[in-house]
């Protein structure tokens, strides 16, 4: 699995962060940043799936299922 | 409508915030910043249909708005209108409300909280308006929102929780001797109104004896805007107020948010006197009865679901998502916008100068968007909910907002596990939806 964040949408709106820690972190004007590149392990795809779902900007997208 | 705005004189800089004019509410007659709407009295009042005469600050919208919402989506009416303040257009579907949220070429923020009197054109020190950066507009939005995101991102909010909890014991010790199954006491009152102006006034180091009248300025700008223009004394001593706050932190800087504001560099300058005041008023208006709101809501919500305040109680974890889901369903803040040029909206010809609201409660009870969108699902796991706006104005306090939305709630259920309305709760009016008196009696473990 991969998952995107498109900074242009991203409004800091931090559900993200508070529901994926190991996948997101914030700077420090409370901006997404993706802490993982690549294959997202196993047992984070459902937190994945859960920033993605979660996301009020639609600025998080899992780009590839596995 | 009238249109009165002095083209030539526009306010001398840094003249907000000492003596003159007011900031919200219509200025005195002669001044250049507010265009008077005609007011007569006769205009307001109690709204018979609510798709045709759309009024926020009829006594019965709060206290009813999910059912209001309801009867407009169900009878086909996604847009209401309203000839009341001058001319309001009210979009309640969440498509609708993202739409306009991101359309700011169509929308200007130049102000967001329609009410009978109005600025003009020339009304708002430009470029970033009277209130940075709720006030601003692209380009210039992003230059006024960026110096304030660091105080307020996740990292720096976090080591307030210890303060905040504090606080909430303290208030709970406060309301003394309880006798399960015959104490009322109000959760409103004597609990919420106290959180947010205790914990932002602290940030910008002002006096904690000022709290009261914090909230008076809170009330003038937000729940009287119905009334003739012009009486909402309270506002116009807040810029004195500031000012004064300002020149205090000049002589006495210190490490709080005020003095922030003051040294904080944009392009190599400071901010000028204007701009820190009015982002300083911002702060206040914008965090005070929100976050007040949303912890009364959710508590007159736990007063009447036992169930709900059980899982909280058993299962801690699922207050991550409860608390969204208090935020989406009990969402307080309903925002505004101007119609910056004539435009067809979905079929609506919105003028320029109409006024705009902007539902976001009503967006998050929106079915096409939530599965079951008038029932409160504590764990609800997909909730894209729209409680702190959408787009660039994103709400700047929305992670101290839920700390001191969680920690109020998990301090008051783990003080009183069990409690339920004891009396009719009083609504607020206007924009900001939340409980203003909210009486419930403490029952037994
Ligand atoms: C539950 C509590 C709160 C809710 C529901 C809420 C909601 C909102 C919403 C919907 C907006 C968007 C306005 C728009 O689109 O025009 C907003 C903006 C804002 N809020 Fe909040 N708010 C809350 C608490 C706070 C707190 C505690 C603070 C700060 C102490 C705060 C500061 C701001 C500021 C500065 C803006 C303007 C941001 C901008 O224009 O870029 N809010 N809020
Ligand atoms: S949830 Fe979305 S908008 Fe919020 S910080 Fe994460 S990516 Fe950005």
């Amino acid at each position: 699995m991969q998952i995107y964040l498109d900074a242009e949408k991203c409004q800091g709106h931090n559900r993200c962060y508070a529901l994926a820690p190991e996948l997101f972190d914030v700077d420090d004007y409370g901006q997404a940043v993706l802490i993982l590149d690549g294959d997202v392990p196993a047992e984070l795809r459902d937190k994945a799936r859960l920033a993605a779902s979660n996301c009020p900007e639609y600025a998080i997208t899992i780009t590839q299922e596995s | 409508m009238t249109d009165t705005v002095n083209e030539k004189a526009s306010p001398e800089p840094s003249s907000r915030f000492g003596d003159r004019d007011a900031v919200f509410g219509d200025s005195p007659e002669g001044t250049d910043v507010w265009q008077r709407v005609p007011y007569n009295p006769d205009d307001y009042g109690p709204v018979k249909d609510f798709a045709t005469d759309f009024d926020h600050a009829d006594r019965q919208y709060n206290p009813n708005a999910p059912e209001v919402w309801k009867e407009l989506r169900e009878s086909g009416c996604p847009v209401a209108h309203s000839d009341r303040y001058g001319g309001m257009w009210v979009p309640i579907t969440h498509d609708m409300v993202h739409e306009v949220a991101y359309d700011t070429d169509h929308f200007t923020s130049r102000a967001v909280v329609p009410a009978v009197g109005r600025p003009g054109d020339l009304a708002m020190p430009a470029p970033v308006g009277g209130v940075p950066p709720i006030s601003s507009d692209p380009p210039f939005h992003a230059m006024a929102r960026r110096p304030l995101l660091p105080p307020f991102a996740p990292k720096q909010i976090e080591p307030w929780e210890d303060e905040v909890r504090v606080l909430c014991r303290h208030l709970l010790d406060e309301m003394g001797d309880i006798t399960p199954g015959e104490s009322v006491v109000d959760a409103a009152i004597d609990y919420a109104q106290n959180i947010p102006v205790n914990v932002i006034g602290r940030m910008l180091g002002f006096p904690e004896k000022d709290e009261a009248l914090f909230r008076q300025f809170v009330h003038d700008a937000m729940e009287r805007i119905d009334e003739e223009p012009g009486t909402q004394n309270g506002l116009d001593d807040l810029g004195k107020y500031i000012g004064e706050q300002i020149e205090d932190h000049r002589n006495n800087p210190r490490d709080d948010l005020t003095s922030y504001l003051m040294n904080v560099e944009l392009d190599g300058n400071k901010l000028s006197d204007d701009h820190v005041g009015g982002s300083i008023i911002l702060l206040l208006v914008a965090g005070i009865d929100t976050t007040w709101s949303a912890i009364g809501s959710s508590l007159w919500h736990l007063a009447q679901n036992p169930a709900d305040r059980k899982r909280l109680i058993d299962d801690p974890e699922v207050m991550t998502f409860a608390i969204e889901e208090f935020l989406r369903a009990y969402a307080p803040v309903t925002m505004g916008r101007m119609v910056a040029k004539d435009h067809d909206f979905n079929g609506c010809p919105m003028k320029k100068d109409d006024w705009v609201l902007l539902p976001f409660p009503a967006a998050n009870r929106d079915p096409k968007q939530f599965e079951d969108a008038d029932k409160f699902i504590i764990d609800r796991k997909e909730n894209r909910h729209a409680a702190f706006g959408l787009g660039i104005h994103r709400c700047l306090g929305s992670n101290l907002a839920r700390l001191e939305l969680r920690v109020a709630i998990e301090e008051f259920i783990s003080r009183f596990p069990n409690f339920e309305l004891a009396g009719d709760t009083r609504w607020s009016v206007g924009q900001i939806r939340g409980p203003r008196e909210l009486p419930v009696r403490i029952l037994a473990d």
